[in-house]
């Protein structure tokens, strides 16, 4: 079973790179729903089995998987954004960079004091990486839907830096985060919603205009 | 004396609320003024312990015979002002009176606990309430600008204080391992850093008590709060400053004598340079905050002589420096409220706070103008009254040791003293002069009206206070005798031997005749001006036929010659045309202002430059908000990599 969560870990950083690397919008939502999934199948292989688990699971299933990739979707549907992802550094660095980024997450997570139990997973750098990606992500992407998916990004790394407490973690907590990861997407729909209507475009890099002189 | 929290108070309807709060002050402020005097009649003070979950030791309260001094001008004036404030501040007009009586509370609440804390954290937590409220009372008018620029002049100067204060007491504690205020005189000097708490402590408390250099806040401050809200600043919260310093001393013994020189030169200089700055305003409450820049001077020589005498064992400084300082706490504390007071009433009947624009006002205010005399005199320090028995420790101290003991220096307070006090009656003949005497200088003024009971009963009562205070001066002996002896850790005979100097006996007996002779011949003077024949013309007329109220003396024409002879501090600053012809041309004007040393000349350009500086800074903050993530994600990979 371990071994499956370290082969499922790979594949999360695999589609952070399809991320970063991809021009279509549309697929990179697809991707970070795919996360999101794999995300959720996770706690089940490395934890035994119980009613908690499962809730969490299929929580996080539905949240990530589903309904907050369809809300983003749905978004840039209704705000007719073009398709394309519109960097401000070009792909192949960006690319380069989270190739970069990932192999120093690797050797950060060498340099951490972790518990022995935890030593040969793959979840730190896995989560490291995932964070970082999430950065670049919202640093050198124009349109405020790419930061949104940014934050997803981010989220996720940080959620599976918290697989690793998950036996400590309470439901709460859990909720608490999701929710948290909702209002945080509702408040970005929100001003999504304010940029498009006042700026009739989506490009953050508007936003300076608001800065007082 | 568990009353502190009943002043918190803020009802629905504000003008029932006022007179409910000022009702609770009263009450709380007689409570107070009780338990001081049960305290001092020799019944021992309960310590008080809060129980708080915070890991800073236990919060000790309890009061000894220093802090009396600071309660008993406390509790008097915060009755007096608070019901003062229902008929100055009523909330029918002022639609910020809620705020102002929450906040007047609840500052009077926290200088109590400030006096009585006996824990270095509850009292910075205090100390902060209380200079935290004297901003939100200060900027009641927060609509005019004048106001938000001295609100915020206020803020930095109480916040580098209190950043001097945290500096201090975490010192402290490094010193003796406890949050604990340690017992008087239980450090040693010879501790390292012994020298650094007290520079520390004079830096924060001394910017709250005014002490030059660090008073640049007070003349705007004290002009621009509300007159009850000067009254309790300039009255009681500078002497919070004081008693800081005072407290921070006593931890120490024997401390070195440079630490004596160095306050009785910085009283020195602030109260010299306090009544110069007095003397050159034509603001009315800005000449009385000056003065009370003046007024703190004066006790710190009192206490940079007690500090000197200390250290050179010389008993006559030593009481009679603490005898100083301690008895001037209490009156000036009494006599500067009783003159913010009155000033409330000048401005409420005039309007305005310029003097020049005021004049003839004794025929319109028949009750305050006396009681205003009161108060001048009283600061001035003249034989009736209570302002001149402070003044006469110093002078017997100075005097006496100076001339007995090794110490000659001593004796030049003796001149500045004399200096200050010449000063003193320029300046408050000037502002009596030109608000109550001559004709009317303006409309407003001419139609000056008396104020309501509800103001005038407090300035009565604090006027009676300096009367009683200056004709029986033994009151005040026999009231900071226990705090001089603890805090000088004398015996009672050595004290004894040295007030038995100083002639308090032929002086009430001087007093009490100066005062029945005045009764005496004003009477028979008024009786003979009843029978006499009267004419009618302008006051100081000088015989003109036509008079006109621009002919008198202003304020500034008044003090035109010192302040020619103290230019250096005050620094007045002309504007006046070239004179072509043997007439100046119509249109031309001729201004003149008088300037803040320190503040205008010093730190407004240094604040200026700086200002300069971080606008290069503000180029960091672009509107990008992809680099704004950038900044965050720049510090974590370097948080990441930082041991690595």
């Amino acid at each position: 079973m371990i071994l499956l969560a370290d082969q499922l870990l790979v594949l999360v950083m695999l589609i952070n790179l399809v991320m970063l690397g991809t021009s279509r919008l549309i697929f990179s939502i697809r991707a970070v729903a795919v996360q999101g999934v794999i995300l959720g199948i996770l706690p089940g292989l490395i934890h035994p089995f119980s009613g908690h688990l499962a809730g969490i699971t299929v929580g996080i299933i539905l949240a990530k998987g589903i309904i907050i990739p369809y809300l983003i979707s749905d978004a840039v549907r209704k705000a007719h954004i073009r398709r394309e992802v519109e960097p401000f550094l070009g792909y192949v660095p960006t690319l380069l960079l989270g190739a970069v980024f990932t192999a120093l997450s690797f050797a950060f997570a060498e340099q951490l004091p972790l518990a022995p139990e935890h030593k040969e997973l793959l979840f730190v750098p896995a989560s490291i990486a995932t964070l970082l990606t999430g950065f670049l992500v919202l640093t050198t992407r124009r349109k405020a839907i790419s930061q949104v998916i940014g934050y997803l990004v981010m989220e996720n790394g940080i959620f599976v830096f918290g697989l690793l407490l998950s036996e400590a973690m309470p439901v709460m907590v859990e909720a608490g985060a999701l929710l948290d990861l909702l209002v945080g997407i509702f408040v970005m729909g929100i001003v999504i919603n304010h940029i498009s209507r006042e700026f009739s475009s989506l490009d953050t890099s508007r936003l300076r205009t608001l800065k007082e002189e | 004396m568990a009353f502190s929290g009943v002043p918190g108070l803020a009802l629905h309807h504000p003008a029932r609320g006022q007179r409910i709060a000022a009702f609770f002050v009263v009450i709380a402020s007689f409570l107070g003024e009780y338990a001081v005097i049960t305290l001092l009649n020799g019944s021992t003070g309960a310590v008080y312990q809060i129980d708080w979950p915070l890991p800073f030791g236990p919060a000790l309260l309890s009061v000894d015979q220093l802090s009396i001094i600071f309660l008993l001008p406390l509790f008097l004036v915060a009755g007096c002002v608070s019901v003062y404030s229902v008929a100055y501040w009523p909330a029918r007009k002022h639609s910020s009176a809620g705020k102002l009586t929450l906040f007047l509370g609840i500052f009077a609440a926290a200088m109590v606990i400030v006096v009585m804390a006996r824990n270095s954290v509850l009292f910075i937590m205090a100390w902060e309430v209380m200079a935290l409220s004297a901003y939100f009372l200060l900027t009641a008018e927060q609509q005019s600008a004048e106001v938000q620029r001295v609100g915020t002049v206020y803020l930095i100067a109480t916040h580098t204080g209190t950043m001097a204060l945290l500096a201090m007491f975490s010192l402290l504690r490094g010193t003796i391992g406890t949050f604990e205020f340690p017992l008087s005189h239980s450090l040693s000097p010879s501790v390292p850093v012994a020298s650094v708490i007290i520079i520390t402590a004079l830096i924060g408390f001394g910017g709250k008590a005014g002490l030059m250099p660090l008073h640049f806040w007070m003349p705007g401050a004290h002009a621009n709060a509300p007159s009850h809200v000067s009254a309790m600043m300039s009255g009681v919260m500078l002497k919070m400053g004081v008693y800081g310093i005072l407290r921070t001393l006593s931890f120490f013994d024997a401390l070195p004598v440079w630490v004596g020189w160095l306050i009785l030169l910085l009283g020195a200089w602030s109260a010299i340079n306090g009544i110069a700055l007095a003397a050159g305003q034509r603001d009315l409450k800005r000449l009385l905050a000056c003065s009370s820049i003046e007024n703190v001077g004066i006790i710190f020589i009192g206490i940079g002589l007690a500090l000197v005498g200390m250290q050179l064992q010389a008993p006559y400084l030593v009481v009679c420096g603490l005898f100083g300082a301690f008895i001037h706490i209490i009156n000036h504390g009494l006599f500067k409220s009783l003159l913010f007071l009155g000033s409330g009433v000048l401005i409420h009947a005039v309007g305005t706070r310029e003097i020049d624009r005021m004049g003839g006002l004794a025929r319109r205010m028949p009750i305050t103008s006396p009681l205003f005399l009161v108060g001048s005199l009283a600061i001035c320090g003249l034989p009736p009254l209570n302002g001149f028995v402070g003044e006469l420790f110093l002078y017997v101290g100075a005097i006496t040791d100076g001339i007995v003991a090794p110490l000659p220096l001593a004796a030049l307070v003796a001149p500045v003293l004399a200096l200050v006090g010449g000063l003193a009656v320029i300046t408050f003949v000037k502002l009596y002069g030109i608000i109550f005497l001559g004709v009317p200088r303006s409309v407003e003024a001419a139609h000056g009206h008396e104020a309501t009971p509800a103001m005038t009963v407090p300035m009565v009562l604090l006027a009676a206070g300096c009367l009683v205070a200056g004709l029986a001066p033994v009151l005040l002996v026999r009231l900071v005798t226990p705090a001089v002896a603890l805090y000088g850790d004398l015996a009672a005979p050595v004290i004894a031997k040295v007030t038995s100097l100083v002639p308090i006996v032929p002086l009430t007996i001087a007093n009490i005749l100066l005062v029945s002779l005045f009764l005496v011949i004003g009477t028979a003077y008024l009786l003979r001006l009843r029978r006499l024949p009267r004419s009618r013309g302008a006051t100081w007329g000088c015989g003109y036929l036509e008079p006109t109220a621009r002919m008198q003396y202003t304020g500034t024409s008044f003090s035109e010659m010192a302040i020619n002879v103290l230019g250096a501090i005050v620094a007045p600053n002309r504007r006046k045309p070239r004179l072509a012809a043997a007439f100046p041309p119509a249109g031309t004007r001729f201004q003149y202002t008088v300037t803040e040393t320190v503040l205008d000349r010093i730190l407004t350009p240094i604040f200026e430059v700086v200002g300069l500086a971080f606008s290069y800074l503000r180029r960091v903050q672009h509107g990008q908000l992809h680099i704004y993530v950038l900044y965050i994600f720049a510090t974590l990979c370097v948080l990441m990599f930082w041991r690595n």
